[in-house]
């Protein structure tokens, strides 16, 4: 038997679904459902989701409140200064787990059941990616909500900007995490390894200091940090006098460090695969 | 449809398989024996391109599962070995999942869902989340996702391990009606030599990354001279005399106490000769039964050690 159908030709099996792409966007949108129904089913994670960011706007905004009084600080109101920097640390600190879920599903084996359908990889990696978009989403909405009577003052593009900063930065930490998460496998190198990139990337960042009052070393170093962009532009589009081009090319560059994390990220995969 | 030729997949420095070659026919449960540690997982992964094979070939439905992994994935379904079901989710929602990686839509697939709630009983638990679930329902919607699409093969790993007494009987039920419905190729991989027996239309006997044997259950075990017969005598004093007349019938006779043991090739027709002949030579006969060889026994002779022993070591 097996010689005469190992020489069938592989175009005689049925290909189910349409185009490749078409699949791609199905699978990531079924998947991507599937993690919000499953967190919606758990309002106390909800509950907390939704806190997590008031949080850290209220106690950053007191512990850091007399900073602008710094020589060289440069701005004047504290927390509209505070509110880009907090927006995107509250990024970092949510998109840094998204490995876990991963971990679990490996753990779970829904990952290799998974692995032996026609699923894209890629989808798992969009999905995530747009499953943690969404939560950040709303936490950065709460954050500008709460900023509001604590005197902070936005424009609608640099909210828009700030939001696609947001995403365009959860795209990159999500898709480290994943990455992490397929070669690691472990929960707690995983935990190890987001805190050693996110706890450095937010101080050499000017998320909670002016770069005005950083050393010169730390200013150098930001300049190619993926963090810092992100609170550039955000921090930029929301000014009263934004500098658009500075805005654009700090975006830009996220995008394409968010696109190659997520293609490597999907590569991954691959490295899993041959450990099993 | 499944065909494989010495695969050998290497850890490090430790071989789970080596060289480990099958064949499975169209339409037919396989199943696939052997201790915990054999290489019997270890070969379902690389044929549902899962791993990789460090070297050997693997075809499934005629395709390289090196060469075509994404063509592969589409006709084959996979149960593996550990229950597999996103505990978060409903019974409805996994099983509308994994439809829509297969491509399926719609009015299909609720159709299908539908059909594999009902058929494996789990319409009324269709709306709650799979944590809800006993192990017995988990296993059964991990089933019914290894066949949403209609697969031509499916591989059931360990389709029982885990599973309480019960619930492995309503399984095996399930799968022997499985068999007969639908006509897909079945490669089933199992430590629990009953269930190979009970489900498997051919065996193939794994050991130490390898195939030791291969056949049918039957075909195995008549490998080993035939069955067992006991025969409790009445009086002990007439054994000398029983040995003698059933020597010359059967092989390996044995005695201890009031019973006297011995292979014949088939034991149904070897009976009434072997009763007849104690009765025309007046030894009162007790009790008289036939025992099967086990795989058990076949297990033994093939891989030089029990099962129970090499799963020992597996553990």
């Amino acid at each position: 038997m097996s010689g005469a159908i190992s020489t069938m030709s592989p175009e005689t099996v049925p290909v189910a679904g349409g185009s490749a792409r078409w699949a791609l966007a199905t699978h990531s949108r079924y998947l991507t459902m599937q993690s919000v129904r499953a967190l919606l089913r758990q309002p106390f994670f909800v509950a907390i989701s939704l806190v997590q960011p008031m949080i850290w706007l209220l106690l950053f905004g007191e512990l850091f409140k007399r900073v602008a009084e710094l020589p060289g600080f440069g701005a004047s109101s504290y927390i509209d200064f505070l509110i880009p920097g907090i927006i995107v640390m509250n990024v970092l600190f949510g998109a840094s787990w998204s490995g876990m879920t991963f971990i679990e599903m490996i753990g779970q084996g829904t990952m290799d059941r998974m692995l032996t359908t026609p699923l894209k990889r890629g989808a798992l990696i969009i999905a995530s990616l747009a499953y943690n978009s969404i939560t950040i989403v709303v936490q950065t909405a709460i954050i500008f909500l709460v900023g509001w009577p604590l005197g902070a003052t936005y424009t609608a593009p640099g909210i828009l900007v700030s939001l696609a900063a947001t995403i365009l930065l959860t795209g990159a930490f999500c898709s480290i995490s994943n990455a992490y998460a397929l070669v690691l496998r472990s929960r707690e190198a995983l935990i190890g390894l987001s805190i050693m990139l996110a706890l450095p990337l937010s101080f050499l960042s000017s998320a909670l200091m002016s770069q005005g009052a950083a050393p010169d070393w730390i200013r150098s170093v930001s300049r190619f940090n993926p963090v810092d962009w992100a609170v550039v532009a955000s921090r930029e589009a929301l000014s009263g006098s934004p500098d658009w081009g500075a805005v654009w090319a700090h975006l830009g560059y996220l995008a394409v460090i968010a696109l190659l994390l997520g293609y490597l990220a999907t590569r991954a995969f691959g490295s899993y695969q041959r450990s099993i | 449809m499944i065909n494989a030729a010495g695969l050998v997949k290497e850890y490090g420095k430790v071989r789970a398989l080596d060289g480990l070659s099958l064949d499975v026919e169209p339409g037919t449960v396989f199943g696939l024996l052997g201790p915990n540690g054999a290489g019997k997982s270890t070969t379902v992964k690389i044929l549902t391109t899962l791993s990789r094979a460090t070297s050997g070939t693997a075809h499934v439905a005629g395709l390289d599962v090196t060469k075509f992994p994404d063509k592969v994935r589409r006709v084959i379904g996979c149960v593996p070995q550990q229950t597999s079901v996103d505990p978060a989710a409903t019974g409805r929602e996994n099983l509308n999942l994994q439809g829509a990686l297969y491509g399926l839509r719609r009015a299909a697939l609720k159709t299908r869902t539908d059909q594999l709630l009902t058929r494996f009983g789990l319409t009324d638990a269709a709306n709650r989340p799979s944590r809800t679930y006993s192990g017995g329902m988990q296993r059964k919607l991990d089933v019914a996702m290894g066949l949403i699409h209609h697969p031509r093969v499916l591989f059931l790993d360990e389709p029982t391990t885990g599973l309480d007494p019960e619930a492995r009987a309503e399984m095996w039920t399930e799968l022997t009606h499985l068999a007969a419905e639908e006509r897909m190729t079945i490669l089933l991989t199992t430590h629990y030599l009953e269930e190979a027996d009970k489900l498997a239309s051919r065996l193939a006997i794994v050991d130490r990354g390898k195939v030791v044997a291969t056949g049918t259950p039957d075909d195995l075990k008549n490998e080993l001279h035939g069955d067992a017969i006991t025969i409790d005598l009445a009086d002990t004093a007439t054994i000398p005399q029983a040995r003698a007349l059933l020597a010359r019938i059967a092989t390996e006779v044995t005695s201890s106490g009031r019973s006297l043991r011995a292979r014949v090739s088939d034991g149904a027709t070897a009976i009434p000769a072997v009763l007849a002949a104690l009765d025309s030579a007046g030894i009162p006969v007790a009790s008289v039964s036939v025992a099967r060889p086990s795989l058990d026994d076949v297990y033994l002779r093939y891989a030089g050690r029990s099962f129970a022993d090499a799963e020992g070591v597996a553990a």
